[in-house]
């Protein structure tokens, strides 16, 4: 199953990853050769069986609805690229 | 060596005793690894980040650099995380620092645990201590490396589809990947949520089942955890009882080497010889289909986990006019080949159009291996196959071929879609390489994945210090 130059490009906005002409090249052989071993999935006939998306048949986990200390906000700030006072500064959109 | 300490061969067990009977100090211990990780690591490359001072007062550990540890840098191998320091602790270095260990660094991994070599990590690969121009096998080849070569008594990693069990086998070393549910996953850098597991590193099984005893258990942290049951330390080589399958699919898988086969044939006459039954069984769909089945759900995960790398919070930042260049090139420079090539699979298998033939069809097939290894498990208390076909392969050689390197882990990734614990063990050599031995239970079935390790380590005395350190 090969994937065109268009659907990388298409594929890569999605995911807002910025590709150089190279790498769209690149990639495109690679994702068609992965895509071609991955639809393999396809040959068998899965008509009567659920999906598992999760492993352990486990639902509802509560917890306590206790206070707890969290991150300060001096914390939560501590990895910002760029901060201005109480907000994460960003370009503008 | 330092204080007449060989790391080499001291178990974490032994280096317990020694810290607990005051014949050792914990800062010599800790100091007598730096010695030998400042000896080594040149040419290892083990570690992304020493740690300069111990803090703890028993025995030392190496944490794989997708454990959040507090005030120590944490990478995931990543240049997106270069300079990221942890504000908070993942529960099991919390676990690790409440039961008193120090920390010695952080090991190096393929970059967010994606790869089967260690050789995608931003900052360069690690080095196989049995051959430095062969991979410690990934992702987690920088824990398994060191506790190798006497840099680290044990080591945690992250078993996502083979990341502790493949360089385990690679390097020697005992390596867990648990029953999904029973490590906690929070403070892990999330790479594939549904199948990510934390598991110790260890130079024989003994300390495997003391660092699981300690790292395991329910966290209201991460809702996915369960209570786990008592874990026992193996004793003795009795096998009387114990039924163990071979999954012929995966013990005649092809391109297995001969000397690969001959070593754990060699080990499962030694499990006959003291009392285990063994007899042929099929995992036809299971292998088959594994390995598509995992390189459709792990990426669709990871596609979705790794969109909080946006240079908005913390992570690297790169300029650009307005948010979304800024978001664009960002992600463009911080990332490596193989998590763009992962996320755009996962992109690509989510997206409209080709959600149900792609991720719904793999969920379904998830089942499929499930109920294939539930089948076998009312017959076998055991599934057992070599964990990788081959011995480490050198550097280079599949980094050019992303679905080479992906068929390294065809062998592994069957129990970890199904959420199955494994067990590798060194079982042999191959040409002078370590050979892994995996053992395959039920959920929940650890304790008797110890007690055969434990028995095979036993009968077969594999020695596990490189021959070329001895």
């Amino acid at each position: 199953m090969a994937i065109t130059k268009e659907e990388v490009l298409h594929v890569a906005r999605l995911a807002r990853l910025e590709l150089n002409d190279a790498e769209v090249e690149r990639f495109q052989g690679q994702l068609s050769a992965i895509l071609e071993a991955v639809g393999k999935v396809a040959e068998l006939d899965l008509s009567d069986v659920p999906p598992t998306s999760h492993p352990l048949e486990v639902s509802n986990a509560w917890g306590e609805d206790v206070p707890h200390t969290s991150l300060t906000q001096d914390e939560a700030f501590a990895n910002a690229p760029e901060r201005d006072d109480d907000h994460f500064r960003v370009p503008p959109a | 060596m330092s204080a007449g300490i060989d790391t080499l061969r001291l178990t974490a067990e032994e280096a317990l005793a020694l810290v607990e009977s005051g014949q050792v100090s914990s800062v010599e211990l800790w100091q007598a690894y730096r010695d030998a990780i400042n000896e080594h690591d040149g040419e290892l490359h083990a570690f992304l980040t020493l740690v300069d001072e111990p803090d703890g007062s028993g025995i030392p550990i190496a944490l794989k650099d997708v454990i959040s540890t507090r005030g120590v840098r944490t990478t995931a191998a990543s240049k997106i995380l270069e300079n990221y320091v942890p504000v908070f602790d993942a529960t099991v270095a919390a676990k690790c620092r409440a039961a008193g260990m120090t920390l010695l660094g952080k090991t190096n991994t393929d970059e967010f645990a994606m790869g089967s070599s260690t050789e995608n990590s931003a900052y360069g690969p690690t080095h196989n201590p049995w051959d430095l121009s062969r991979v410690p096998g990934g992702s987690g080849g920088g824990s398994a490396a060191a506790v190798s070569a006497g840099l680290a008594p044990w080591a945690l990693g992250s078993d996502t589809g083979g990341s502790v069990k493949l360089p385990s086998a690679f390097c020697g070393n005992v390596g867990l990947r648990p029953t999904y549910g029973t490590v906690s996953r929070f403070g892990v850098v999330a790479f594939a949520s549904s199948l990510d597991q934390v598991g110790p590193v260890t130079k024989n099984v003994r300390d495997n089942a003391l660092l699981y005893r300690i790292i395991s258990g329910r966290d209201e942290n991460d809702s996915t955890t369960v209570d786990v049951p008592p874990i026992a330390l193996p004793e003795g080589t009795d096998l009387k009882g114990l039924r163990i399958g071979l999954p012929r699919q995966l013990n005649e898988v092809e391109g297995i080497e001969p000397g690969v086969k001959a070593a754990c044939e060699a080990a499962l006459a030694k499990a006959e010889e003291l009392g285990a039954t063994i007899e042929e069984c099929e995992l036809p769909l299971s292998v088959e289909y594994g390995l598509a089945c995992y390189y459709l759900v792990a990426p669709a995960e990871a596609s979705s986990n790794l969109a909080r790398y946006d240079g908005v919070r913390y992570g690297l930042r790169s300029e650009g006019v307005d948010f979304r260049e800024m978001v664009m090139h960002t992600r463009h420079d911080g990332f490596g080949d193989e998590v763009k090539r992962r996320i755009m699979l996962g992109t690509y298998a989510l997206s409209s159009g080709y959600y149900d033939a792609f991720y719904g069809t793999a969920q379904k097939v998830r089942t499929v291996i499930k109920r294939e290894h539930d089948a076998l498990f009312e017959r076998f208390d055991v599934l057992v196959s070599p964990t990788c076909a081959t011995t480490a392969f050198p550097l280079g050689a599949k980094a050019q071929d992303p679905l080479a390197m992906y068929l390294t882990d065809v062998l592994t990734i069957p129990a970890n879609m199904a959420g199955l614990p494994g067990l590798s063990i060194p079982c042999g050599l191959s040409d002078g390489l370590p050979v892994g031995l995996q053992l395959v239970g039920p959920q929940f079935s650890e304790s008797t994945l110890y007690r055969l390790g434990h028995a095979l380590e036993q009968a077969i005395g594999f020695d596990v210090v490189p021959e070329r350190l001895r």
